[in-house]
C-alpha cells in the first residue's frame, strides 16, 4: 500500500504500518525546547508529572533564541535557571545566546535528520521537514510530557500535496511559493493535515526551511520535502548543511501512488512575487496587484527568511546602493553559522554599506519582545511568518510578508516593490 | 420548554474567524516576560477585546468562528483563558496545537459553528455531562461530543491527571 512521506515515518516509528486518521504512540527521536516555554514545561515535567529527569539527554535540545540576549531581569534569570537545569539534566546540546534560532541550529548541527520525529515547543517546529523529518509543534504540556517519557501521541494526518512544476523567474523564491500556497489554501487549508512539497529538489536546506516553516500558517501538523537533491543542479550548500539529504534511510521514498487529500499545481515560470498584507497570512496578493505602499521599517530575518541565502540575495540588489531616506533595515541573522558566511563572503558587508543594521542571531522582533519592535502606525515589510495584528509589537503597526529580494527593493525605494524594477537596472 | 435549574448562567462571548494566539496572549504578555506570572489573568484579549478579562465570570462560554487558536504553540494563550474560568470553547475548527493545549489543560473544546445561533452576551446554561446548551430563549442545542479517544483525557481533566492515573496516552491501548 502506498504511503505519503508522514504515513512511512509513523508507520516505521509505530512498528506497523498506519494510515491516515489513525491514532499512534510512537516513540520520539528529538525534543526542542527554547526559552520562552522551558520554565513552564521545566515545571510541568518536575512537579505535575512527577519526573526527576530527562528520558534521554542526549536526544533533548535546549535553545536561548526567544529573547536573546536577555532585555529584562526577568528573562536573564530564567535563562540562568535555565542554563543550570540543563547541565544538571546532562543536556549537552544547550545552543545558548548568539547561536542562533532553534530550527536552523538544529539542522546544522546534524541533530535533525530524514525520517526523525521531532516535537518543538515551539509552531515552527515543522522546519525540520526542510530535511525530510517529521517535525511538529506543541505546548509546555506536551512536550514535558515527552520529556518524562520520551513518547507522543499522533492522530496520522492525511497530506496535502503542494505540486511545483518549472523554475523561479529572476526576483522570485521560496518565499513567494509558500504564500502562494498559501492564498490558495488559506489559514486553515491543511490544519491536523501535513504538506508535502514537491518539485522543489533544486532548492537548498535553508530554502526547503522557508516553505517547511510556512507550512504551519496554513494550519499543517507538518511540513516535509522529499529529502532528494537534484543532481543537475545541486543545491548550493556548503558547510556540510545538504548531508542530511545524501543520507536518506532506504525506507523513506517518495511513492507515486500515495493519497492526498488535495492537491495545488503552482506553475514557478508564471509566479509573481508575492505580499501578505495585514492581518493574516493567507491575505496575499501579486505585489504587482498591491498598490503604492511605503514603509518605516524592513526586516530581514527568521527561521523562515534570515538564512544565509536571504541575506546573499538582499545583498545583490542593495550592492552599492543605499536604503531610502527614513527607511531603517533590521537584519538578524536565523543563525550564527549563517552571520559567518556572510561575514566571510562580503554580504554582511554590502548590507552594512547599504545602511541596514544587524542583531544578534535569534528570533528577534518575530515575537515583538525585543530588537526592533513596532510603534503604533508604522508599516514593516517583514521576510518572517505571521503578520498577525500586534505580532511585532503595537496593534496598530502593519505588517507586510515578502521575501528577502522584495525586502531589499522595499529597502532602496523606501514603498513595496518589485526586485525585477532594481534587478534589471544592477545587471545593466 | 426546558426549565432553567440551579446551574449557574454563563455569558456567551462571541468572537470572529482565524483568532489567533497573539490575539489571545501577546508574546510580550508571556509568563517568561512576567515579573508575577500569575498577571497573566489579566491578559487575555488583553489588545483585541481589553474588556473581556475584567468582565468574564468562571463557566462562561467562548463562541468563536472557524480556526480558533491558529498561530504559536504558546500553552500560555489556552492557560490563560483556564485562568480566568473560561467554561468551553466553541469553534467550527480549532488550530491544531491550540486544541491539544487545551484539551491537556483540561478546558472543553466543542466542534459546532453556533456563530449564526447565538450573539453576544447572550445568556446560557451549558451541561458538560451532556454537551447540552440551554439558551436564554428557550432553546436547546446538542454539542458534538470530542473524539471517542479524546474524551477519556478530557473527562480525568486533562494530559497530566490521565497520564498519571493510567500510565499511557490517549488511544493507547491499556
Amino acid at each position: 500500500m502506498a504511503q505519503t512521506l508522514s504515513e512511512q515515518i509513523l508507520s516505521r516509528a509505530a512498528g506497523r504500518p498506519v494510515r491516515a486518521g489513525e491514532v499512534v504512540t510512537v516513540d520520539v527521536d528529538l525534543v526542542m525546547m527554547h526559552d520562552s516555554l522551558s520554565p513552564s514545561i521545566i515545571r510541568v515535567l518536575h512537579e505535575e508529572l512527577g519526573a526527576e529527569r530527562v528520558w534521554d539527554p542526549e536526544r533533548v535540545a535546549v535553545v536561548i533564541d526567544h529573547v536573546a540576549p536577555a532585555a529584562s531581569v526577568q528573562t536573564a534569570e530564567k535563562q540562568a535557571d535555565l542554563r543550570r537545569w540543563a547541565r544538571a539534566q546532562g543536556i549537552a546540546h544547550l545552543f545558548d545566546v548568539g547561536r542562533g534560532i532553534s530550527h536552523p541550529v538544529l539542522v546544522e548541527e546534524g541533530l535533525a535528520r530524514p525520517g526523525m520525529i521531532i516535537l518543538g515547543s515551539d509552531s515552527h517546529s515543522t522546519a525540520y521537514g526542510c530535511v525530510g523529518a517529521f517535525g511538529t509543534g506543541m505546548g509546555t504540556t506536551d512536550i514535558a510530557l515527552a520529556l518524562a517519557t520520551g513518547r507522543t501521541w499522533l492522530r496520522v494526518p492525511e497530506t496535502v500535496l503542494v505540486r511545483a512544476r518549472g523554475r523561479f523567474r529572476p526576483g522570485v523564491g521560496p518565499k513567494d511559493l509558500a504564500l502562494r500556497a498559501a492564498r490558495a489554501l488559506r489559514a486553515d487549508g491543511a490544519t491536523y493535515a501535513a504538506v508535502e512539497w514537491h518539485g522543489v529538489e533544486f532548492l537548498s536546506v535553508m530554502e526547503r526551511m522557508t516553505l517547511a516553516t510556512l507550512s504551519i500558517e496554513v494550519g499543517a501538523k507538518a511540513g516535509i520535502v522529499p529529502p532528494g537533491v537534484d543532481r543537475g543542479q545541486g543545491t548550493g550548500d556548503r558547510d556540510g548543511l545538504a548531508l542530511p539529504l545524501a543520507s536518506v534511510p532506504g525506507w523513506l521514498t517518495l511513492q507515486e501512488a500515495a493519497e492526498y487529500s488535495q492537491v495545488v499545481e503552482i506553475d514557478l515560470d508564471a509566479l509573481e512575487p508575492q505580499v501578505s498584507a495585514p492581518h493574516t497570512v493567507d491575505n496575499v496578493t501579486d505585489l504587482s496587484a498591491l498598490g503604492r505602499v511605503a514603509v518605516d521599517v524592513v526586516y530581514l530575518g527568521t527561521c523562515t527568511n534570515g538564512h544565509y541565502e536571504d541575506m546573499a540575495a538582499a545583498a545583490r540588489l542593495l550592492r552599492g546602493r543605499r536604503l531610502a531616506p527614513g527607511v531603517r533595515m533590521l537584519v538578524v541573522p536565523a543563525s550564527a553559522r549563517a552571520l559567518q558566511r556572510a561575514a566571510e563572503d562580503g554580504t554582511l558587508a554590502t548590507l552594512l554599506a547599504a545602511g541596514a543594521t544587524v542583531g544578534t542571531p535569534g528570533c528577534g522582533a518575530c515575537i515583538g519582545r525585543h530588537m526592533g519592535v513596532l510603534a503604533p502606525g508604522e508599516v514593516c515589510l517583514f521576510t518572517g511568518n505571521r503578520n498577525f495584528r500586534g505580532r511585532m509589537g503595537s496593534p496598530q503597526a502593519s505588517i507586510y510578508l515578502a521575501s528577502p529580494e522584495v525586502a531589499a527593493a522595499t529597502a532602496i525605494t523606501g514603498y513595496i516593490t518589485h526586485p525585477q524594477e532594481l534587478l534589471a537596472s544592477a545587471e545593466a | 420548554m426546558h426549565i432553567l435549574t440551579e446551574a449557574p448562567m454563563a455569558r456567551v462571548w462571541m468572537f470572529g474567524q482565524d483568532i489567533n494566539t497573539d490575539q489571545i496572549v501577546p508574546g510580550r504578555y508571556a509568563p517568561y516576560m512576567l515579573k508575577h506570572e500569575d498577571d497573566l489573568r489579566n491578559y487575555p484579549f488583553i489588545e483585541h477585546r481589553p474588556d473581556f478579562a475584567a468582565q468574564v465570570r468562571p463557566g462562561d462560554v467562548i463562541v468563536a468562528g472557524n480556526n480558533f487558536g491558529c498561530g504559536s504553540s504558546r500553552e500560555y494563550a489556552p492557560l490563560a483563558l483556564r485562568m480566568v474560568g473560561v467554561g468551553a470553547i466553541v469553534a467550527p475548527l480549532f488550530a491544531r496545537i491550540f486544541f491539544r493545549n487545551a484539551l491537556n489543560l483540561g478546558i472543553p473544546c466543542f466542534t459546532a459553528d453556533l456563530t449564526g445561533q447565538l450573539r453576544d452576551g447572550q445568556q446560557v446554561e451549558l451541561d458538560l455531562e451532556q454537551g447540552i446548551l440551554h439558551t436564554d430563549d428557550g432553546r436547546t442545542i446538542q454539542l458534538p461530543p470530542p473524539p471517542a479517544f479524546l474524551r477519556e483525557v478530557w473527562a480525568a481533566g486533562g494530559i497530566v491527571p490521565f497520564y498519571r492515573a493510567y500510565g499511557r496516552f490517549p488511544g493507547e491501548h491499556a
